[in-house]
């Protein structure tokens, strides 16, 4: 019996968000804010360093790669910088943890980049922020602000004689800088490509220097693991997936947000959490991490959202984003948007993503317009076939995924693809959960 | 190439071949050396890997850990581990169908107008769709389009639904040429290369991307459209536009020259060109072009037969015995050179030859007679010793306008080994800001003084000496004072292509072939017994300079000019002015020029890609020139020529073609004598005070001028860098120019206007101003390197 299934909720992160002014220093001073910082700061870096690896936090961005382990790649003895990145360029359909937290609790991350730079021994931290939340850049702006104004940043913050200065960066709009090397390009006024590795950035990163570069969510952790202890932490979650995180529900849901709990819950419960579908409708497809993990069905509501529950089914917890779909949704529609999506953000660098997303969208126009031809599922599954395994980042499978998956579970409703548009299989204003502006004439 | 030592060595099979390779080696490279072809896009041996094609993925089983990658992987970027296992796509199914996977999304958007686009025929992405593409497109959606082309440069245009993006373009244009003029905008299915909108892509090394482009989407103006690949005969041979020494493959159709691209000497110049030499060919197919005899008849040239216009020389030489002026240009071959040596001293028995068509000084003329002439190539530096120095010192020498392959090896060596380049210059240039030189700043004038102060000279250090030190008196002698003390290495390298076979050949006087001091007996008998010349002139003969001189003195009579550009000559005014009144002037050459108009007899000879022989590049290596058209326009070759004249004159010439010349020098031993002494002229004493709106020139040639070679090549003649002179802002404060966008230079002779530009890496007091520029030449100016020039406002733009 995990803890999951007695005790869903477990708001940490999320504890002071509805506080009066959750977002400045005060308020999350009051709130027990900073103490963590003040621990961290009377013991040694790697003591710090050996609590977060043995709490076992795994990163939060997507990938789940241990957040300690990461840290200890770090050559100390290499004589250039070294810096810490926190990645915010959340820009995932259907993610939304980092940018409520930046918005909210701004604090909670400012503090984790100070606790993350002492361990790892960095005197320089950025926060690469998506460019288009203008609202949560200026939060955490004014967050670093008042930091450095209490002493938090700055030279020898609280009397440690640790110096740190943090950069808050805005980002200039490409998805593909979630990806860290192209991150790391697009913090050095490159284009926002993936580079090539090795070197990896723990050596060689940004400026060529080491470079830890960690999820919003994982930083943000970091505090209360190291006010609560590992035991704490480990006590949390399931075997290999300790401790809490933040679930974001959306779409056909009765009560969308963000539900923090321990790793390991099951859909079913989560849903229940946030009222069920949406009142006279049944699920009929939801993403467990966003749109670039394979998407499930109803028959996998008791699967553990955890990183190896869900590997199990063939999908990715990802960055534990429901998209939540009912029986009114056309998955060709849907599936079309979403690749539309990849097509938009591929940054053009390789020839099987550049290329393969721009036919994956021509061919599911086809189709959602009743368009399409005898084959043409199959040909879409080949170019699938020939985009996956075969570039440069991992951009276009996110792409990939998100088709084969909705045709592994739906083919017949892209083969009515041949014969009857989408829209007037599945008339797109019954899915509508608010009105919508006309999509040429066929909502 | 050398060989890596056994223990740097790792091993690795490829389809079932077994390749020792040193660590570090990429795939792509091994599967080179074990004979398997991996297809490839934006692969380039001598560019960083970047991996964005995707074409060449392969299988590997094992990484030589045991474990080998579930998916395929890019043989491009990644490196070779002892034991791994390749599978190309020869022995796997894994690679083949990725490969065909990729090359199937390639041509989704790829134009498919192979009918009417220049690189069909010749093209990798065809070559490679036929040779492994599926054959038949599944693919039956839009086609992304754009409007085409774009102007990239004024030479370079770029069909933007042509491109693969694999970004060669780009990586050339930042890695190897430092011109970051060109790159990536916007993203996904819409990236596409583009030059800044205020910048076009002017570039020395532009046509090297057209050349790499493994499409035709770059194409050039000069070329595009004019032919197609498979109706080009093609000839490989070296490039006469300086003494770089770079292999060209020459493509011609239909006796015409069509195209110049880079050869591969990995040696010289790896796969590259200048611009200068892939597009500069055309200006020899004007009206200008002679083709037939002119002789001076009632003051008019008017054209002659060749048997009149050989009486007309005989009968001009004849009257003028003993008091003929030679002058050649850097311009010839060695087996040209050598006929014109021979001609002038055992048929005309004059000593009085040179071949410089440029400054020049007394001290130069010994410098390159004891130093330069006869030296072997194993003494003397290569492009190799540049890439194994530790410190290279630029003295007198811009390398990007003067050796435009130096300054890409330089520029390689910098990047890839950590070579540190100095330039003891009076400003830091484009160029040595691209090789992240340090300034040694330098007046004119003051470089001999420089180079005796040079500190932990050592045999890492190479310093590479222009030809503009001849305008630096003593900066020669501290060259080999210098080098001679600490061990350093040095090399001299000119502008033009043939100066150094010029100085093979003897054409300096007092200086017969293979670096024989004339005043030698044994030197002057050896090349008798050799060559069956019979006697030699006793006395050393005259400069260039002093030929003009000595014809207005009356002391010479008649000069003979192998394609000489009066515009060219440092004093272009009294080299007018000896023309005018020597008793008869000879001028052989390719195009009527301002020389013929003051000559007596003009004959025409033929062009270099007309003939054959060599030239020796500024490494003293031997560079084969090869006959591109069999089929001259005029009927002789400069060689023939100097036979047939010798043969009216009485005498022999001694062969008749360039094989006989080659064979003669083939024929002499090499030259173990005592060498003529070497210069011992003092370093300048200061510069005299000079007036408040006198400063120092500095200047060189630019190497997109207003050169005539350049005739006919608009688009190149327009990549040329924006003229303008430059001060530094204290100079430019203290005349009261510090506002003024125009400034004029004045000499003795008349001034020139050009756009002021203060660089504040100028040393104080000095000017540089290119030494020829469209419509102004400081020459004509009566304007000296190193001198004096008076400046003052030139008012509004």
């Amino acid at each position: 019996m995990t803890l999951a299934q007695t005790q869903p909720l477990v708001p940490v992160l999320t504890a002071n968000w509805g506080q009066e002014r959750s977002w400045k220093l005060d308020s999350y001073v009051a709130q027990g804010g900073y103490a963590a910082l003040r621990q961290a700061l009377g013991r040694t870096p790697a003591d710090v360093m050996a609590e977060v690896k043995d709490a076992q936090l795994r990163g939060r961005g997507g990938a789940g790669f241990p957040t300690g382990l990461k840290w200890s790649f770090v050559p100390q003895d290499n004589p250039n910088p070294k810096y810490l990145v926190v990645n915010g360029d959340e820009s995932e359909p259907g993610t939304c943890k980092d940018i409520p937290l930046l918005m909210a609790s701004p604090h909670t991350l400012v503090e984790g980049v100070i606790i993350s730079s002492y361990a790892i021994g960095a005197h320089t931290a950025f926060i690469y922020i998506r460019g288009e939340v203008l609202h949560p850049i200026r939060r955490v702006r004014q967050a670093v602000e008042e930091a450095y104004a209490a002493g938090y940043l700055g030279s020898d913050i609280l009397g440690s004689g640790f110096d740190l200065d943090v950069i808050v960066h805005a980002g200039a709009g490409a998805y593909i800088c979630g990806e860290e090397t192209a991150l790391l390009n697009s913090l050095e006024g490159r284009r926002g490509q993936p580079r090539l590795r090795p070197p990896f950035p723990a050596v060689a990163g940004l400026y060529a220097s080491p470079t830890v570069i960690n999820n919003v969510e994982s930083i943000a952790s970091v505090p209360s693991i190291i006010a609560r202890g590992k035991d704490w932490f480990t006590a949390m979650g399931t075997e290999k997936s300790k401790g809490f995180t933040i679930y974001s529900l959306s779409g056909h849901v009765a009560h969308p947000g963000q539900y923090e709990a321990p790793l390991g819950l099951t859909m079913a419960r989560l849903l229940e959490l946030a009222g069920g579908v949406r009142a006279g409708h049944q699920l009929k497809f939801f993403t467990p991490g966003g749109s670039s993990t394979p998407i499930l069905t109803a028959e996998h509501l008791d699967t553990a959202l955890d990183y190896e529950g869900l590997a199990q089914v063939g999908t990715m917890l990802g960055t534990k984003a429901m998209q939540v779909f009912d029986e009114t949704t056309s998955v060709v529609r849907t599936t079309l948007r979403w690749v539309e999506f990849y097509k938009h953000e591929s940054c053009g660098k390789c020839t099987p993503c550049r290329e393969g997303t721009w036919w994956l969208v021509q061919l599911l126009h086809k189709l959602e317009a009743g368009q399409g031809q005898d084959g043409d599922v199959d040909k879409l599954l080949s170019v699938c076939d020939s985009i996956t395994g075969k570039t440069f980042c991992t951009l276009a499978e996110g792409a990939v995924a998100c088709v084969t998956s909705a045709v592994r579970h739906f083919r017949s409703e892209f083969e009515i693809g041949y014969t009857t548009p989408a829209w007037e299989h599945l008339p797109y204003a019954a899915s509508a959960l608010f009105p919508i502006e006309s999509e040429g004439g066929r909502a | 190439m050398s060989v890596a030592p056994a223990d740097n060595l790792v091993t690795v099979t490829i389809d079932g071949v077994e390749v020792s390779v040193p660590k570090g080696t990429l795939i792509i490279r091994a599967a080179e050396l074990a004979g398997v072809a991996i297809p490839r896009f934006c692969d380039h041996p001598l560019l960083e890997p970047v991996g964005a094609c995707r074409q060449c993925l392969v299988e590997i089983p094992d990484a030589g850990n045991g474990r080998g990658f579930p998916k395929p992987q890019p043989s491009c970027t990644m490196t070779v581990a002892d034991g791994m296992q390749v599978k190309s796509q020869q022995t796997s199914t894994q690679a083949a169908q990725a490969q065909r996977d990729v090359l199937e999304l390639m041509l989704i958007n790829h134009p498919l107008d192979c009918p009417i686009c220049d690189k069909g025929g010749e093209c990798p992405l065809q070559n490679q769709a036929l040779e492994h593409g599926p054959g038949q497109s599944r693919y039956d959606g839009v086609k992304r389009t754009y409007v085409k082309p774009i102007e990239l440069s004024p030479q370079l245009l770029l069909d933007r639904e042509r491109c693969v993006l694999c970004a060669r373009c780009t990586r050339f244009s930042e890695q190897i040429s430092g011109d970051p003029l060109i790159g990536l905008l916007e993203r996904g299915a819409k990236q596409q290369v583009g030059a800044w909108s205020d910048a076009p892509y002017n570039s020395y090394f532009s046509g090297n991307v057209v050349q790499i482009c493994p499409v035709g989407a770059l194409t050039s103006q000069a070329y595009r459209f004019s032919a197609r690949p498979f109706d080009l005969v093609s000839t490989v041979t070296t490039c006469e536009h300086c003494a770089a020494g770079c292999q060209l493959r020459v493509d011609q159709r239909h006796y015409d020259v069509k195209r110049r691209q880079a050869g591969q000497d990995p040696s010289v110049n790896q796969e590259w060109s200048c611009d200068v030499g892939r597009f500069a060919f055309l200006s020899a197919r004007g009206d200008d072009r002679l083709i037939r005899p002119l002789v001076r008849r009632d003051g008019q040239l008017q054209p002659a037969s060749w048997p009149d216009a050989i009486d007309a020389v005989v009968a001009g030489l004849s009257r003028s015995q003993g008091r003929v002026g030679l002058q050649t240009g850097g311009r010839l071959t060695l087996e040209t050179a050598l006929s014109y040596a021979r001609f002038a001293r055992a048929v005309l028995g004059s000593d009085d030859i040179d071949f410089r068509a440029r400054p020049q000084s007394e001290e130069e003329a010994q410098f390159l007679a004891a130093a330069v002439a006869g030296r072997s190539p194993d003494e003397a530096v290569s492009y190799a010793d540049l890439e194994r120095a530790r410190r290279v010192v630029l003295v007198g020498f811009e390398p990007e306008d003067e050796s435009p392959i130096v300054f890409l090896r330089l520029r390689q060596a910098v990047a890839q080994h950590g070579l540190q380049v100095q330039t003891m210059a009076p400003w830091l240039s484009p160029g040595a800001r691209k090789l992240s030189a340090q300034l040694i700043a330098t007046a004119p004038g003051a470089e001999a003084a420089g180079l005796a102060g040079l500190d932990g000279l050592d045999s890492d250090t190479v310093i590479l000496a222009g030809e503009r030190l001849a305008t630096a008196p003593g900066a020669l002698t501290a060259l080999l004072t210098v080098t001679r003390a600490s061990g350093a290495a040095w090399a001299w390298i000119p502008r033009r292509a043939g100066e150094l076979a010029a100085l093979a050949a003897g054409l300096l006087p007092g200086l017969l072939p293979g670096g024989r001091p004339l005043a030698d007996a044994q030197a002057r008998d050896q090349l008798t017994k050799s060559w069956g010349v019979e006697t030699w002139p006793e006395r050393p003969g005259r400069s260039a300079a002093e030929q003009f001189q000595a014809v207005l003195d009356g002391r010479l009579s008649a000069l003979v000019l192998a394609g000489l550009e009066l515009a060219d000559l440092p004093d272009p005014a009294l080299a007018a002015q000896a023309l005018a009144r020597a008793d008869f002037v000879l001028s052989l050459e390719q195009r009527r020029s301002a020389v013929a108009e003051l000559a007596d007899v003009v004959l025409p000879v033929g062009l270099l890609e007309e003939t054959s022989g060599s030239f020796i590049d500024w490494e003293q290596r031997s560079r084969p020139v090869a006959q591109v058209i069999d089929r001259p326009r005029s009927g002789l070759t400069e060689i023939r020529l100097l036979a047939v004249l010798s043969d009216a004159l009485g005498s022999d010439l001694g062969w008749r073609d360039a094989a006989g010349a080659a064979a003669a020098w083939v024929g002499l031993p090499a030259w173990t004598g005592p060498r003529s002494p070497a210069p011992a002229v003092p370093a300048a004493p200061s510069a005299p005070a000079a007036a408040e709106a006198d400063l120092r020139l500095a200047t060189w040639r630019e190497l997109i001028d207003d050169s005539r070679r350049l005739d006919r090549a608009d688009q190149l003649a327009a990549s040329a860098r924006p003229v303008a002179a430059r001060l530094a802002p204290a100079t430019a404060a203290r005349l009261g120019l510090a506002q003024a966008p125009q400034i004029e230079l004045s000499g003795p002779a008349g001034s020139a206007r050009f756009d002021l530009v203060l660089d504040s890496s100028l040393v104080e007091g000095v000017l540089w101003a290119p030494w020829r520029a469209p419509g102004r030449s400081l020459a004509a100016c009566g304007l000296t390197p190193g001198g004096l020039v008076s400046v003052s406002s030139g008012g509004d733009r």
